[in-house]
């Protein structure tokens, strides 16, 4: 809690929402199976939490080692943020993203 | 490297508060996209006037003005004039305003700024209902649709009245840009989300953005009923420029019965109302076509 | 010194030019219609260089302001009765997004039935919304006070706006002498608008998102904080003006021979200067009476209310609005500041002038009159609907 005398006038919004963990929001959890993912990134284009990121992929295997040569990046889940919505499971082209249920 | 098909840039960060799968988070993920860091944005009471977060959270990495619920369409108005007495002219200023927002109560002000023509772009999401309040009826939602003030009930007093046509009525103002978008389709949603960055004066955006909570309908289905409210001429997409119209997805028709039975807000149609839903958008598919074809003879106006 | 006759509305519009002010956006309403219109017409003339947002509603007028000012320009607006209350939801967020807009108001009855003649209830029925208020008597004050509203409303620990009203027509549409303040001696005393907090691309923040409990409270602790906070502020903004002009508004209460008064008549706008030229009659007859014009109404100078009492034997007060229910707000408002002090002489209502019946000398030296006797024979009644049509009708009420 901020004292009255340390707040600013009005509430003024500047610290990124990253902070806030909505991954505990969480019942299902996407979990990629990398052999079957063609880098396509549909999952990464319609996460509505933004909460798939393109990282270095050289360490995921593919579905192929064309697809490794040819694109650097892989999908990886944030699952601070993840809400668990399973949109990219859906839209996965290849049905690489599989929902399973999360442990509590 | 990878081939993305939408802008790599993220201006909208994970942490907010939208429900599992909301559509109109994915609508401010693409907008932001396609506009860049150069852009103010207000937003009046609605979903969106939560989802950023709590103070002192945020997750709107360009400035944001929240504003009152029906004020939109004056409030970005404000925001121009000042950044003209500034001097900063490079700033792109959107309106982010709910169905409720803008075909309800905002409707006022949203048309004064449209018949001045205001450099500013105007979004209107469309959950098709009033959801920050808990699923109300606006004037945005279609025909056949429960809602809160339209439950189903002994009497079918469910939603009897079409959806209010707001590129129509916004372009009857004479604006230079108008258009339907769909976060089903990011491509086609970025690309006009940049066509209208470029176009100066007032550009309206009708953005169809899917509400799990609203609909009740599956998180994971959201693109996709995007996409079958675009196929089954539930929703078409089309952009109005300079008054020509054009319809810029003619995909092949997918059944009605197919978007809607995924969805909770519609389970309770016979078979008969389903025709009544189909034959009243088969009639607003073919008044779309035809003005297509007579605006288009305005092209040689143009010329 | 320029010394121009103008109208209230015109003078208005030029203490706008004179703050340079960057952004207007209003709506046209009788009786201030012609406020914009001069100011339009400025713009159209090149003598004025602002934004104009010619909106379709007083409540656009003001969220349009809103959001001017929280881009970082000084904006403004004008607007009367029916318009004022229509603005009244983006009044309290002025204040809550911590904005120096500064608006004009011209004092109007409200409706039904229609009438467009001067009454305070549509400010009055603004008291809550956080803005500071100011009445003003004459045209010439209408322009220094805008100024000076500037400078206190832009203080960075104050941060809040301002409304000054005036009378219907009694201002607005009455000549008077007033002396236009040359642009480079504003310009000394209202620098430009230098704002702590703005939208700004390169440094992007939210502005006015959702706070919970746990500091709601507190950030209202702040507004009424810095409203205190303002009368220091108003009363330094007017020296300095002083300094400058030789005009005088350093009270937040205009007191006009208080000092030695038995009785003491409040009240606010342009009867205070017809209650004034009747101080000076009675004085001359002996009557030891004066008059004390509530020129500040928020943040309302309660101080000054009770050093008056002190003096005074009782106390009257009239008030050109009702609230239905109990009593002119002024009255009930004098009163609430003399509740915990110790001297209390007794103190009596006078409901006078409502949509825009004149308040004539005779009524105010009735007034006078009354109040003496409060003063020999004690309170008769607390509320006097002055001048209310009925039969046997004294004639000095007519
Ligand atoms: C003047 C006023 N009336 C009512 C409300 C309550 N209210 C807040 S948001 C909302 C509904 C918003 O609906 P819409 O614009 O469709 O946005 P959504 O929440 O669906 O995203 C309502 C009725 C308000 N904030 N202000
Ligand atoms: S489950 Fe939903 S929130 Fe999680 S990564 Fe997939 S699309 Fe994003
Ligand atoms: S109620 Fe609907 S629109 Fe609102 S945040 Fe949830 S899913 Fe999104
Ligand atoms: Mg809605």
């Amino acid at each position: 809690m901020i004292p009255y005398d340390k707040l600013p006038h009005t509430p003024i919004a500047s610290v990124n929402s990253v902070v806030v963990k909505t991954g505990a929001w969480r019942t299902f959890k996407p979990v990629i199976n990398y052999e079957k993912c063609i880098r396509c990134m549909i999952c990464w284009k319609f996460c509505p939490d933004v909460s798939i990121r393109l990282e270095d992929g050289s360490s995921y295997p593919a579905q192929s080692e064309r697809i490794k040569e040819t694109i650097k990046e892989a999908p990886v889940i944030d699952y601070d943020h993840c809400k668990g919505c399973g949109i990219c499971a859906e839209e996965c082209p290849t049905k690489a993203i599989e929902m399973v249920p999360e442990e509590k | 490297m990878v081939k993305l098909t939408i802008p790599e840039i993220e201006l909208m960060s994970p942490g907010h508060t939208g429900c599992q799968g909301c559509g109109a988070t994915i609508a401010m993920r693409y907008a932001l996209k396609a506009l860049g860091e150069k852009t103010i944005v207000s937003i009046p009471a609605c979903c969106w006037a939560v989802m950023p977060g709590v103070w002192p959270n945020n997750c709107m990495r360009v400035p944001l003005l929240y504003t009152a619920f029906e004020t939109t369409g004056a409030s970005i108005s404000g925001i121009k004039a000042a950044l003209r007495a500034l001097g900063e002219e490079d700033v792109t200023v959107m309106g982010w305003a709910g169905d409720g927002g803008t075909a309800d109560i905002g409707m006022q002000a949203l048309s004064a700024a449209a018949e001045r023509n205001e450099d500013v772009i105007y979004v209107m999401y469309d959950n098709e209902a009033y959801m920050n309040t808990g699923i109300q009826r606006s004037g945005a939602t279609p025909l056949g649709a429960w809602t809160t003030t339209t439950p189903v009930g002994k009497t079918k007093f469910w939603e009897r009245r079409p959806k209010k046509p707001m590129v129509d009525i916004v372009a009857a103002h004479k604006v230079p840009y108008a258009a339907t978008l769909s976060i089903g389709y990011p491509e086609d949603f970025v690309k006009k989300m940049k066509k209208a960055k470029e176009i100066s004066g007032f550009r309206f955006l009708h953005i169809y953005s899917p509400c799990p909570t609203g609909w009740k309908s599956p998180p994971q289905y959201t693109p996709k009923l995007a996409k079958l409210a675009v196929t089954s001429r539930a929703f078409p997409l089309y952009e109005v420029e300079e008054g020509i119209y054009r319809v810029t997805m003619k995909p092949k028709k997918t059944p009605l019965k197919e978007y809607l039975m995924l969805q909770g807000r519609f389970r309770h149609l016979t078979d008969e109302d389903m025709k009544e839903l189909e034959r009243d958008i088969e009639r607003r598919w073919k008044e779309l076509l035809l003005k297509e074809e007579m605006t288009a003879k305005l092209e040689e106006l143009n010329e | 010194m320029v010394r121009m006759l103008l109208t209230g509305n015109k003078t208005t519009a030029y203490s706008a030019m004179r703050s340079r002010v960057q952004v207007v956006s209003a709506y046209p309403i009788t009786p201030q219609t012609t406020i914009v219109e001069h100011i339009a017409e400025f713009i159209a003339d090149g003598l004025m260089k602002a934004e104009y947002i010619q909106v379709e509603s007083e409540h656009s007028a003001m969220a349009a302001a809103i959001a001017a000012s929280n881009t970082g320009a000084r904006a403004f607006t004008a607007t009367s009765a029916h318009g004022l209350l229509l603005m009244h939801e983006m009044l309290h967020w002025a204040t809550g997004a911590r904005l120096p807009v500064v608006m004009v108001n011209v004092n109007r009855a409200l409706g039904p039935p229609w009438s467009v003649w001067a009454d305070h209830l549509d400010s009055i029925s603004q008291r809550d919304t956080g803005w500071m208020q100011y009445y003003v008597e004459n045209n010439q004050e209408i322009f220094d006070t805008v100024i000076m509203a500037y400078k206190v409303s832009e203080r960075p620990d104050i941060m809040l706006p301002s409304m000054i009203s005036q009378d219907a027509f009694y201002l607005s549409h009455t000549v008077e002498p007033v002396d236009i303040v040359e642009q480079e001696v504003v310009d000394n005393y209202l620098p430009p608008y230098d704002p702590p907090y703005r939208l700004d691309v390169n440094n992007p923040a939210g502005f006015g998102s959702l706070v919970m409990p746990n500091h709601y409270y507190e950030f209202r602790y702040k507004i009424a904080e810095a409203m205190e906070k303002a009368k220091k502020y108003i009363k330094e903004a007017a020296e300095e003006w002083y300094e400058i002009t030789g005009r005088d508004y350093r009270g937040l209460l205009d007191c006009y021979r208080c000092e030695d008064a038995d009785v003491v008549l409040f009240g606010a706008g342009t009867m205070m200067s017809t209650a004034k030229e009747v101080v000076d009659w009675m004085r001359a007859e002996g009557k030891k009476v004066g008059v004390a014009r509530i020129r500040v109404f928020r943040p309302f100078p309660g101080e000054d209310v009770r050093k008056v009492a002190d003096g005074a034997a009782a106390i009257g007060v009239m008030d050109r609005a009702y609230g239905f229910g109990r009593g002119g707000a002024f009255f009930n408002e004098v009163n609430s500041a003399l509740y915990n002090h110790r001297n209390r002489p007794p103190t009596k209502n006078y409901i006078i002038g409502l949509g825009g019946r004149d308040v004539k000398p005779r009524h105010i030296r009735a007034i006078f009159n009354d109040l003496l006797k409060v003063k020999d024979e004690g309170l008769d009644e607390e509320f006097r609907w002055f001048g209310l049509r009925r039969e046997n009708m004294p004639e000095e009420e007519i």
